[in-house]
């Protein structure tokens, strides 16, 4: 049995505004095994954001313990939290947060750029994430000449890039329509299966919430229920072993990967 | 190495971005980097060329002045140069005494910024100034206080522009009809004063019945008094003789201090390329504040990039953008910005120069190392004013930069 990749114990998060103290997490604990696929629901002001800033070491939490594959990083200062972001978490938006006017290839590459991937390897690197998207032929596209679903894909092969321990999405198809978001709730399960990725999702809508094997919803702060999904859905194209090519599957389980096996 | 080069690319990218605004940011500093470039070349310009000048106007010229920094100092009257007469190694003494009139012919055209200088025989020799057509003033003329004038070229041209021969022509200065009775070879040169446009009169006539001079111990005062050395070598001879001479006619104690100077072309020389001097380094002074005003520029477009582009701060540090890395990556953009500025603005400010040059008859001197100067102190500019949008930037909280819309 592996130990847990993420670890929150009792945390608590009090965002003190001119007067008013606001609660947003009243003691959360909960734990997530690696290669596990999690959604975390609720409704707005449930605290769900909160505790994806703090699972993305965005923030720091005003008390209780963080442990991200094994290592306890709800005490670290700035410097800190900066290295964990850089190599331990892969982000993916709402709103994807692609640079304008840069190529989905330099988009991939930014991660890799801080932390300080030479060109060659992070060029690399980055067309094998965007294969494993499905982006292959697409990859010296600009995010204004791409889809809603085509950007959130090359934001997935940005979080990918870096070999992350988890990659925390929040709210991945909420600007989508419904056949976009189908597409990306499958890489994701694909990642997941295939790749045995840890992957963390925010959301409010509960058909996508079903992808996920395990679903957490919050309230007011606390964890409400945390339950296994019975009947998972499995989005289209899930079940398939890779995008476009045959082969891609293999190369992506080649030198990019191993960190990532290593931690399972 | 690779990420500060990648920092590089991604700051240019950045300015690409955003074109237009970049070069109007940037134009602050063209316009402040081009105006010290253009100031300090045309100023150097000027130095070089009245060191030309100077040596061009015939050596073995000294030229005696009173020296107003001294208290109580006498005038030079008419009778100190009297008593430089005849002293060894001074071969022609000349007393001048110079003012400004209206100078107008008999239609009523005027010749604006002549001198009008009165003077005696020897200043012809003194100052090497050849006659075209008629003479010079003679003795005669000076002692009989004679309403006669000689004019330089370039004041003749203007005068008597269809005159070939303007002997017995009259001009009028401050009203008063002077005959012509000569005019000048040009001399050539320009500069501060052309020494082409003068209309040289009698001394006397200058003193009494042009400017009505005042006397000082009963004789007209002076305002100077050029002196011809018989040669090079008698130079100092001369000098020496000069200052003996006039010490007695003031009345000087021993030990007391000069209270005339004395000046010999190197030091005339040295006296107008350190005037010079001061005038570049205050019109680089004026130019340089100009530049500041161009950091500024950078600051506020800097301050309002980052305001801007919060999202995409947030975004940069929640993948693993340290503070360093974005601090840099502002700093790299303004620097970016005015040292792009300081290239282009040396470009503008040689072409400004070439522009104004001719105007002024100089050619601008526009050294490398001031160029160099020019190119680093904008890429300062932009450190001191790009570091604090640059901090905070760097300060911004991931959490509340990705929320910010």
């Amino acid at each position: 049995m592996s130990n847990p990749v993420i670890d929150i114990q009792n945390m608590t998060k009090v965002y003190k505004m001119e007067k008013v103290e606001v609660h947003a997490l009243r003691g959360v604990s909960l734990q997530a095994m690696p290669g596990e696929m999690v959604a975390i629901m609720g409704p707005s002001g449930s605290g769900k954001s909160t505790l994806m800033n703090m699972l993305g070491c965005l923030d720091q939490p005003t008390s209780g313990d963080y442990y991200l594959g094994g290592k306890l990083v709800s005490k670290l200062g700035e410097r800190g939290l900066t290295q964990i972001r850089r190599h331990k978490i892969g982000f993916v938006f709402q709103s994807y947060n692609l640079l304008a006017r840069t190529t989905a290839l330099a988009n991939v590459q930014l991660p890799m750029v801080y932390s300080g991937i030479n060109g060659k390897e992070r060029k690399d690197r980055a067309r094998r994430a965007l294969e494993l998207v499905g982006l292959g032929d697409r990859m010296y596209h600009q995010p204004n000449e791409l889809s809603g679903g085509q950007q959130q894909r090359v934001a997935i092969a940005r979080a990918l890039a870096s070999e992350p321990d988890i990659i925390l999405a929040d709210e991945p198809t909420g600007n989508l329509d419904s056949k976009s978001g189908e597409e990306i709730m499958a890489i994701f399960q694909r990642l997941n299966r295939d790749q045995g990725i840890t992957i963390v999702l925010v959301t409010h809508e509960a058909d996508i919430a079903q992808h996920a094997a395990r679903v957490i919803h919050m309230r007011d702060g606390q964890v409400e229920k945390d339950v296994q999904v019975m009947n998972r859905i499995w989005a289209k194209g899930s079940q398939e072993a890779a995008m476009g090519q045959a082969g891609i599957g293999v190369s992506a389980r080649g030198p990019a990967w191993r960190g990532q096996e290593a931690a399972i | 190495m690779s990420a500060l080069l990648e920092c590089l690319r991604m700051a240019f990218q950045g300015l690409i971005n955003n074109k237009v605004r970049s070069i109007l940011t940037m134009l602050g500093i063209i316009m402040g980097v081009g105006a010290v470039i253009a100031m300090v070349g045309l100023g150097q310009g000027f130095s070089a060329h009245m060191s030309a000048e100077f040596q061009s106007m015939g050596t073995n010229l000294l030229s005696i002045m009173k020296d107003r920094r001294v208290t109580g100092a006498w005038d030079l009257t008419v009778a100190d140069a009297k008593a430089l007469e005849g002293l060894p190694g001074v071969q022609a003494v000349a007393p001048t005494y110079s003012g400004s009139a209206t100078v107008l012919n008999n239609q009523g055209v005027e010749s604006s910024d002549t001198t009008v200088n009165g003077v005696t025989v020897g200043y012809q020799t003194a100052r090497n100034y050849k006659m075209s057509i008629g003479r010079f003033i003679t003795e005669e003329d000076d002692d009989r206080k004679k309403k006669v004038a000689v004019l330089g070229s370039t004041t003749a041209e203007t005068l008597f522009p269809n005159e070939a021969y303007p002997i017995g022509q009259v001009v009028r200065l401050n009203g008063i009809p002077f005959e012509v009775i000569g005019v000048m070879e040009e001399k050539g040169g320009s500069g501060f004063q052309d020494p082409d446009d003068v209309v040289l009169i009698p001394l006397g006539t200058a003193q009494s019945r042009l400017f009505g001079a005042s006397t000082f111990r009963g004789q007209y005062t002076l305002s100077g008094i050029d002196v011809q050395a018989t040669s090079d070598k008698e130079m100092s001879l001369a000098e020496e003789q000069i200052a003996a001479t006039l010490r007695e006619q003031h009345n000087l104690a021993t030990g007391a201090e000069d209270d005339f100077r004395i000046m010999n072309q190197a030091e005339m020389i040295e006296t107008t390329t350190s005037m010079l001097d001061t005038l570049t380094l205050f019109l680089g002074a004026v130019a340089a504040i100009s530049l500041v005003v161009g950091g500024i520029g950078i600051m506020n477009i800097m301050l309002v990039s980052v305001t801007e582009r919060t999202r995409e701060i947030g975004l940069r540090k929640a993948i693993g953008a340290g503070r360093g890395d974005i601090l840099l990556q502002f700093l790299i953009e303004a620097m970016g910005l005015s040292f792009t500025g300081g290239l282009l603005g040396i470009a503008f400010g040689v072409i400004v120069a070439g522009f104004i040059s001719p105007q002024l008859g100089v050619d601008p001197v526009i050294a490398p190392y001031i160029m160099v100067i020019a190119a680093g102190f904008s890429a300062m500019i932009g450190i001191v004013f790009g570091i604090y949008p640059a901090m905070r930037a760097s300060g911004l909280q991931p959490v509340v930069a990705l929320r910010y819309e």
